[in-house]
């Protein structure tokens, strides 16, 4: 029982009940002004054509009264009541003491004034073998000399009718209320559900179960997209701590390494005789480790720095063709030095909303890994197509095989085991990171021989 | 030559009084916002080394509210944030360099002694010489002795960079700000192929080099060693 009270009391604090009572009470309130509506349309109607009737009526016996005076008003009363024409009229005339003189009405209702105007009382009506009472309406003219006429109505029919249409009225009602609240309670349960499935699914990312997802009914209304929306922010969240997760992992390992190298260096140094030269050596070999060190973690606070989205209001309209040049003028000395040919194809113009500083070092990451790894002949190529901006750097290398390439977009990935070659595995980590920051896309390809690296990015 | 650090990394200041006063410089030194401002407002330093995070008053808002007195002794910017944004907003707050946390000793010298200079020497020169190398900013040509020497743009943006700073050292850093204006580090030493060719060019066939390098800093443009 207290169970189903707090049930209860939920249910009334839920904004699908606020919203299924509202929809209730809009709802009656409208089937309530249908009803009236026909109920006046119907009923009504038929007692205010009786009532014309009457007025009608009376009229044409004054016009006769005053024609042919009171026995001719008597003539044509008593005409008029003989026998049953079927119309349910009926007449009197009494003298000014309500004695009856002329019609088809027994005398004169009983209690009932003598005032103009429209007047209700019931009569009794002879059917074959029996009399009934049965409810009339009628209208008084008062003729001078105090006689008085009477027109009435038999409005037994028009009463049942009335009946009838109200006790149907009443329940086309209930039967419409029925529905509305059938309705309303359908309406909220089933936003209540929705609502408590994104809530659940909440909750359980909260437990820390980062792979929830919201159900899709697969109906692409409100909630569906509500929840496909709520399912790419959890996917981007768990993207995103999927990639610190593998940060923190990197940087133990290939912090450490260096790290412990370092402290090894500087701890060997105080071993042993002092020697000045080889003591001053071991410092500056420790600066220089300390140095490199440096340098990976900028390169990896950059990296998370383009990931992060902040500098995502650094961009502005820059021409992407100058900037690919400019890194290219950068390498083109370390190409000629190392033998490598670095050919530029570059079309002039290629507007695109980004970051210099970043595209800028994304481009020199790219160049400076085509001519480590690749050389050869490296080309940086920059092309505008169908509102799309593209970038390439290709070199006659020895390629990355299909299977890897995805694997040396991460951090520290490096694909040479014996890491011989200074680096530190970041250059494409940044590049990637770029790439998605400006809601571009990263591709790695073959060049026959060697590996083609392709940005692309949305052209202004 | 005067100088102001204002520093609350008590180790950090430590290590910057003795190295700038084995280098010759009188240094003042203060650990907190306020009275770091109190002692720059004297207006008798050639130059200031402030820390961005400090205790009493950000560093920025002290550079700000020295900037409103009308105080432009030249400052430098270090701290522990890195990103573009952040040194944009230092050099906005009225920073002349910002230096990122940790840097080379050589680095902070270097670019002090360029701030020095440039407080003093602003006036406009249409040629710079360094022994017999000429330099002409209107013509953009260059002559070692009697000798017409061919450059790219960019070596002579490079050249120019240098003999500006003639007699002083340059770090790879500085050269990569100023004359490519990029703020990363490549993973290649890109600057040291560039100012190799330079050096091809202005010092080769001569009798002396005017193009040094500094070990551990950079490069220095001098007329002797």
């Amino acid at each position: 029982m207290p169970r189903l009270l707090s049930q209860i009391h939920r249910l009334v604090r839920t904004h699908a009940f606020r919203l299924a009572t509202l929809y209730f009470a809009v709802f009656a309130v409208s089937v309530l002004g249908v009803l009236v509506f026909i109920y006046w349309m119907s009923a009504d109607f038929v007692e205010r054509q009786t009532q014309a009737t009457l007025d009608a009526e009376i009229a044409g016996l004054a016009e006769q009264y005053d024609q042919r005076g009171l026995s001719g008003l008597l003539q044509i009363v008593a005409a008029r009541s003989a026998g049953d024409r079927g119309d349910g009229m009926l007449y009197l005339v009494t003298n000014p003491d309500g004695h009856p003189l002329a019609g088809n009405i027994a005398g004169w209702p009983e209690g009932k004034p003598v005032a103009p105007g429209p007047l209700s009382f019931r009569v009794s009506v002879k059917i074959k073998d029996h009399t009934e009472m049965h409810p009339a309406q009628g209208a008084l003219l008062v003729i001078p000399q105090g006689y008085r006429l009477l027109v009435a109505r038999d409005i037994s029919d028009a009463a049942l009718f009335r009946e009838r249409v109200k006790a149907a009225l009443l329940w086309a009602g209930l039967l419409a209320l029925c529905a509305g609240i059938g309705g309303g309670a359908v309406m909220g349960r089933s936003l209540l559900r929705r609502v408590e499935e994104v809530n659940r699914t909440a909750e359980r990312v909260m437990g820390g179960n980062l792979s929830e997802r919201v159900p899709l009914r697969g109906t692409s209304d409100e909630f569906d997209q509500l929840a496909t929306n709520l399912n790419n922010m959890l996917d981007q969240i768990e993207r995103l701590m999927a990639g610190i997760r593998e940060v923190s992992d990197n940087i133990a390992h290939d912090l450490r390494t260096p790290l412990s190298r370092l402290r090894a260096r500087l701890e060997l140094s105080l071993l042993g005789a002092p020697d000045a030269a080889a003591q001053s050596e071991a410092v500056r070999a420790a600066i220089d480790e300390a140095d490199r060190l440096l340098t990976t973690f900028n390169a990896l606070l950059n990296i998370a720095e383009a990931e992060s989205g902040t500098r995502r209001n650094a961009a502005e309209p820059l021409d992407l063709a100058q900037t690919a040049r400019a890194a290219a003028e950068l390498y083109e000395p370390v190409a000629e030095e190392q033998g490598c040919a670095l050919k530029l194809d570059v079309e002039p113009g290629i507007m695109i909303r980004g970051d210099r500083h970043l595209l800028s070092q994304a481009v020199a990451n790219l160049l400076d890994n085509a001519l480590k790894y690749g050389g050869g002949e490296v080309t940086l190529s920059a092309h505008q197509h169908d509102g799309r901006a593209a970038l390439e750097v290709s070199d006659s290398g020895p390629g990355i095989p299909e299977g890897e390439r995805e694997a040396v977009l991460d951090r520290f990935v490096r694909l040479e085991p014996s890491r011989s070659t200074p680096g530190n595995g970041l250059g494409l980590s940044l590049v990637r990171a770029v790439a998605r920051l400006h809601n571009g896309t990263i591709q790695l390809g073959d060049n026959h021989p060697g590996l083609t690296v392709r940005l692309e990015f949305a052209a202004l | 030559m005067k100088l102001l650090v204002v520093e609350d990394d008590r180790e950090t200041a430590a290590y910057l009084v003795k190295g700038l006063s084995e280098k010759g410089y009188t240094v003042d030194r203060s650990g907190d916002g306020r009275e770091g401002l109190y002692l720059a407002s004297s207006g008798s330093y050639d130059a200031i080394i402030l820390d961005r995070m400090l205790p009493g008053m950000d560093g920025l808002a002290l550079l700000g509210a020295l900037r409103a007195a009308e105080i432009g002794t030249p400052s430098l910017i270090l701290s522990a944030l890195g990103s573009v944004d952040d040194r944009v907003k230092g050099l906005r707050a009225g920073g002349d360099d910002y230096l990122v946390k940790p840097f080379a000793f050589s680095e902070l010298v270097a670019r002090i002694e360029a701030l020095l200079r440039r407080g003093g020497a602003a006036v406009a020169t249409t040629k710079l010489r360094v022994a017999d190398l000429e330099l002409d900013l209107l013509t953009r040509s260059v002559k070692r002795g009697e000798t017409v020497i061919d450059l790219l743009p960019r070596e002579f943006q490079l050249l120019e960079y240098l003999m500006r700073n003639a007699g002083h050292v340059v770090t790879r850093t500085m050269l990569l700000e100023h004359v490519w204006d990029y703020h990363f580090d490549p993973q290649t030493n890109v600057i040291d192929v560039h100012v190799s060719r330079l050096r091809q060019k202005i010092d080769r066939g001569f009798e002396r080099p005017l193009l040094h390098t500094v070990r551990g800093a950079g490069y220095s443009l001098r007329a002797s060693d």
